[in-house]
């Protein structure tokens, strides 16, 4: 969906609306807001991983000074979750405690401190029960599962599909690799801890505001658990001070303080410490991966078979959804005919893991390329090459049903192939120098909402008023990313207005339409399609009234610089203010709407819903490194990539998404790991909830980045715009593992890369023992027989089949 | 937000002042100076003084000099102070090396040398809040009774961390301790003891005044860091060496090793193999390698302890190479 008309405004690289106030420290998040007689609250977290809790006493703490309310899990025994799938969380542990900082109970008191001090004289008496601490714990029989759903004992759910006749892709190949790596978990580190506000007024109705990516799905779980009607509840997303998808999920603070202003009639807040962030967690799964994959003498891919293992932590949150996507996106970038992917997903009691900038697909693209990688070394293939040669094609349907639009990874690819001296360079630097390549792919926007329903995933109000002014309403919820920005330029450059002159009104459940929320890169596309059909209409309300004024047809009517005119004779024409009565004179009062939906998927086979987008954003990185074998430590000098966004509608925005994609990218590449003990007590703690412990690069590690946009304009797209936010964070991790190869020689087959196991690496070489670290083994995981889908190319039709296909078209 | 405990702040003048309040007080006070460790500990309540007595406005502890006897800092002096001193930056290039690579930029105007040589050790079981603690049933260091790292070891194994350590005490630095009693000087190899608990041997009511670095007098030094970012990072290894050569032969050398042990370890074997003979290739191997001997890191800080062990000889190399060829 864009318009024709030669753009002034959508492709610059113009300042965002929210620059100023950010620069200055005056945007209001949500720790900034105070209101008067405001309490504060404070949650006792669990201090067992697993343990049943059987009694808890309250008295002590409700006495102690300044204390106003004590809430339990008995005052909040409804559950919720994000997934309608997975409601396995309550906003205070009823009956048992799944992980170390589980919130069994909510102080609310006049200060901060006194909320602090009171939690002490809480008493808490649990009954321990075995703690699960690993991916291989939670795949063994279970006295007593974490949770009493899922697909057996701690197995929250196993997923089998096929895709064509992989035996037979198998036995067509010339070669059959199968290796298995591994993906530590890590977490987003967002800069701005989550914090929230109730304020629960006299009029019986509730005000959040809360530093959440997902404001509609806040308000519709404080609508069941507190058990009011949805139209009494206003959720206002405050400014996210960083989100990287660990503000998606709907949290227990956010319930716990609308309760407690619900009792206690006044505003209640909680800002989280950083030790909580990390106990709120949602981020990336650690993942346990082998991969099977044939492949002809030069390259080409005839089957693949992808098996994972994901250690979701102590509730479902996203994790359904992620396992799925563990296996959906591999056959995007490269033809892959034939297809086989197994997941599962185990309850292990840590914090919950869910969707991470990127959602289940950094771990298999890490795998997937370096797997990619071994095969070019191995077939003595140029690993850019093997690549190139076998892009999946533009406007295609891939193995699994996922619908290709434009597709620019060659480009991508040949920019950075050109720009690192790959050709001359790769393979053939002094040893300890080397250069490694990867790509990838990510949705522009889930096709399907994450509750199943037929309204549009995003809508936008626009109203002009007789001063010329224009306030724009969308449910979108800026996160940093520049969302609030692209709808004033969107709008903007329909109405030949400037973005700056614009009102937005976002992410405020009472004010603005629905948009799903910030997740899964779809605001651009979505509230961007939204926002021109509700321009459009606008400019072709006030556009019929000065043509009339005019006496021209309405086809000539142009607008520009704040000035609605003859487009054959500019002078002729008048303000958009003046416009804006025209218009309102004539049609009475202005205001319009837009929404989105994106089409329909291709794939009708159960789980065919996780993968499909209305577009797929492809990058590629190619990564220098320079590695002291004596040691293992290595540095990364320089990153040149290239990203496929479709078409930038701010060029600066889309550099600062793809640079700061790299740089998250690195940090999981290079170091960050959200560890656990499991020794000490036999309690399974988070090894050091800090940031100066959790290590993550500062500015000072980031490297010079070479940035290349490919606009590649995807029909789906606002302008042919496709995503920018996580897709370029994805090649990273399998790029520097890569490049480590070429320098050393050793393959690391475990993210991150340290250098403790790179000098691992290479003792085992100079030992003769292979030359790599890595998972040792796949663990026996007990999948389902898959269901079987034919492939567009065996002439399927999207459906599930009861029995395995043969090429040959019949049923084995 | 993580909040401080309540606790009554004093603001002496003078040192006296500062002695007398403190011997006012007992043992439930603490001296703070730029309170960049102390305070993040009393969040964490690692720490729980009732009354802190701040050091910041004494002016004799904010001295910096130079002269005939070589360089006195008081304790008070803020890192950046010493980072950016003209005398020191050419005496003792090795020590504001070591210095500028505390912490960060803002921490460096806070954090002072004494503080720093009077840090808290270091352990992940230990510097970890309240509730963290709690979840783990405390250790040995605060509130418990075990050693989480090495549940059989009577003693606590947290870890020395500071960096200037090392390198001041291969530079024969010595320290000044006031208490009622009246000041002593010892060498400041002498201030600490290989305890993670009782890291010093200073008496909870000494004040330590000043920390005096005799001249060079053919002495050069190195100080090498191992830690994760080269943005900020406490060391989790560190090296400090320092040489004094009769024509082309070492005649003396002090090396120590800091962040693998509760104290700085002094690698006097490594110095016996250096005696006498020239700083090349070979004698650089085989001090290195005597110096790895000594090193002994536990699994409480970043990187795997295995690899820190294995990385001392490198580190120990690193930086006898630095006066190889810069001496
Ligand atoms: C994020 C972060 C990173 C850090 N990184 C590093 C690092 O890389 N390397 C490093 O070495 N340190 C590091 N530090 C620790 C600290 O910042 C420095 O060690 C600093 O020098 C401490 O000095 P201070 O004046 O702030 O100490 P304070 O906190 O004031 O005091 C430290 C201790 O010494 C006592 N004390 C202070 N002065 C005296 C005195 N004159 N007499 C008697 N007792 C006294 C205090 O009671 C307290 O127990 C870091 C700290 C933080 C928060
Ligand atoms: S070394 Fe042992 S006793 Fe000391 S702080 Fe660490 S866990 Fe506690």
């Amino acid at each position: 969906m864009s318009s024709r008309r030669p753009t002034r405004i959508v492709g610059r690289p113009f300042t965002r609306v929210d620059g100023a106030a950010k620069v200055t420290g005056q945007t209001k998040f949500a720790d900034d807001l105070a209101l008067p007689r405001m309490l504060h609250c404070k949650l006792l977290r669990a201090k067992v991983a697993h343990a049943r809790i059987l009694a808890i006493d309250v008295s002590k703490a409700l006495a102690a000074p300044g204390v106003v309310a004590v809430a339990t899990g008995r005052d909040l025994p409804v559950p919720f979750g994000i997934l309608p799938v997975s409601q396995d969380e309550h906003a205070l542990c009823p009956d048992r405690v799944r992980y170390v900082g589980d919130p069994v109970a909510a102080i609310a008191a006049t200060s901060e401190d006194a909320a602090f001090d009171a939690l002490d004289l809480v008493r808490v008496e649990y009954e321990p029960l075995p703690p699960v601490g690993t991916i291989e714990e939670g795949l063994a029989p279970a006295a007593v599962p974490i949770h009493d759903h899922g697909d057996q004992g701690n197995i929250h759910k196993l997923v089998a599909m096929q895709f064509g006749d992989v035996d037979e892709g198998f036995a067509r190949a010339d070669r059959v690799y199968d290796n298995t790596y591994f993906y530590e978990g890590n977490t987003h580190l967002a800069l701005e801890q989550h914090a929230s506000v109730a304020d629960f007024g006299p009029d019986g109705k509730l005000t959040l505001w809360s530093s959440t990516q997902t404001p509609h799905y806040v308000h519709r779980a404080l609508a069941k658990v507190l058990g009011m009607p949805a139209s009494r509840i206003r959720v206002i997303a405050t400014p996210n001070g960083g989100g990287f998808g660990g503000k998606s999920d709907v949290f227990n603070h956010e319930i716990v303080v609308a309760h407690l202003s619900r009792v206690t009639g006044r505003p209640v807040k909680i800002c989280l410490t950083r030790e909580e962030v990390f106990y709120c967690h949602r981020g990336r799964h650690p993942t346990l991966m082998r991969v099977r994959t044939g492949v002809k003498k030069d390259g080409a891919i005839t089957a693949l078979h992808f098996q994972t293992a994901l250690d979701g932590g102590g509730y479902g949150s996203y994790g359904v959804a992620s396992t799925y996507y563990t296996g959906a996106l591999q056959t995007v970038t490269y033809r892959v005919p034939t297809y086989r992917f197994e997941g599962a997903r185990v309850f292990t009691n840590k914090p919950p893991c869910g969707p991470k900038r990127g959602h289940g697909t950094p771990q298999p693209r890490f795998a997937l390329e370096a797997e990619l990688d071994r095969i070019a070394c191995d077939l003595g293939l140029d690993p850019a090459a093997i690549r190139r040669e076998h892009l999946q094609p533009a406007n295609s349907l891939t193995a699994n049903y996922l619908r290709v639009g434009s597709m620019g990874l060659g480009a991508c690819i040949d920019k950075v192939v050109a720009a690192s001296g790959w050709k001359k360079r790769r393979g053939k630097l002094p040893f300890g120098r080397g250069l490694g390549i990867a790509c990838s792919s990510y949705l522009t926007g889930a096709g399907l909402p994450i509750y199943w329903n037929q309204m549009p995933q995003s809508g936008v109000q626009l109203k002009v008023d007789r001063g010329g002014g224009v306030t724009v309403f969308c449910g979108s919820t800026e996160i940093g990313q520049g969302s609030d920005t692209i709808l004033a330029a969107i709008v903007a450059e329909i109405l030949g207005i400037d973005p700056l002159d614009i009102r937005l009104v976002t992410g405020d459940t009472d004010l603005t339409p629905v948009d799903l929320g910030s997740y899964s890169s779809r605001v651009t596309l979505m509230t961007g399609n939204a926002a021109i059909q509700a321009a459009e209409r606008a400019r072709e309300l006030i556009a019929g009234a000065v043509a009339k004024k005019l006496e021209l047809p309405p086809e000539r009517i142009g607008f520009a610089e704040g000035r609605v005119f003859d487009v054959e004779n500019p002078e002729k024409g008048m303000t958009f203010p003046e416009a804006a009565v025209a218009g309102e004179s004539l049609h009475g009062t202005l205001g319009t709407v837009g929404h989105y939906r994106p089409p329909p998927s291709a794939g009708r086979y159960r789980g065919a819903g996780v993968g499909p987008s209305p577009a797929y954003s492809y990058s590629a990185a190619v990564v220098e490194v320079e590695v002291d074998p004596e040691t293992g430590i290595y540095a990364v000098p320089k990153i040149w990539i290239a990203h496929d966004v479709g078409k930038c509608i701010n060029a600066a925005l889309v550099m600062g998404q793809v640079e700061g994609s790299v740089y998250m990218g690195l940090g999981e590449a290079m170091m960050e790991e959200m560890a656990y003990r499991t020794d000490a007590n036999r309690n399974v703690v988070h090894k050091f909830p800090s940031v100066l412990e959790y290590k993550s690069p500062t500015t000072l590690e980031m490297p010079e980045v070479e940035t290349f946009l490919v606009e590649d304009p995807d029909p789906n797209g606002p302008y042919g715009a496709k995503e920018v936010g996580q897709g370029p964070l994805l090649p990273i991790p399998p790029a520097v593992a890569n490049a480590v190869y070429d320098a050393v020689g050793v393959r690391v087959d475990e993210v991150p890369v340290t250098p403790e196991k790179v000098r691992r690496a290479l003792k085992a070489k100079a030992q003769g023992k292979p030359a790599r670290v890595g998972p040792e083994r796949f663990p026996a995981v007990p999948y389902p027989e898959p269901i079987h889908v034919r492939t567009p190319e065996e002439g399927g039709d999207g459906k599930a089949e009861d029995a395995p296909v043969t090429a040959a078209g019949g049923v084995r | 937000m993580m909040r401080l405990p309540r606790f009554r702040y004093f603001a002496p003048t003078s040192v006296k002042e500062a002695l007398r309040i403190r011997a006012g007080e007992g043992e439930s006070a603490a001296f703070v100076a730029g309170g960049t460790d102390l305070y993040p500990n009393m969040k964490r309540r690692q720490q729980t003084p009732k009354t802190v007595i701040g050091l910041s406005r004494i002016p004799s502890l904010a001295r910096l000099r130079a002269g005939a006897d070589g360089l006195r800092i008081g304790s008070a002096v803020p890192l950046s102070e010493i980072e950016n001193h003209r005398k020191a930056r050419r005496l003792f290039p090795a020590l504001v090396h070591a210095v500028s690579e505390i912490s960060t930029p803002p921490l460096r105007n806070m954090g002072t040398l004494g503080g720093n040589v009077l840090l808290d050790t270091r352990c992940n079981y230990y510097d970890q809040n309240y509730e963290w603690r709690q979840a783990i049933d405390f250790c040995m260091k605060k509130d418990g009774t075990v050693c989480w790292v090495a549940p059989g070891s009577p003693k606590c194994l947290a870890v020395q961390s500071a960096d200037s350590v090392p390198i001041l005490i291969a530079l024969r630095a010595r320290a000044v301790l006031a208490s009622p009693g009246g000041e002593r000087e010892i060498p400041l190899e002498e201030l600490y003891a290989n305890d993670g608990i009782r890291y010093l041997t200073k008496r909870p009511d000494e004040l330590l005044t000043e920390i005096r670095i005799p001249p060079p007098d053919g002495w050069t030094a190195s100080y090498r860091k191992l830690r994760r970012r080269g943005a900020f990072d406490f060391p989790v290894l560190a090296v400090g060496a320092a040489v004094r050569r009769e024509g082309d032969r070492v005649a003396e050398s002090r090396i120590l090793l800091g962040a693998v042990a509760s104290a700085p370890v002094r690698a006097s074997r490594a110095e016996a193999v250096l005696a006498g003979r020239p700083l090349d290739g070979a004698s650089i191997r085989e001090a290195s390698e005597a110096a790895a001997v000594v090193s002994r890191p536990m699994d409480n800080t970043d990187f795997s302890f295995l690899w820190r062990k294995e990385m001392t000889g490198q580190w120990v190399g690193m930086a006898l190479g630095d006066l190889s060829r810069g001496g």
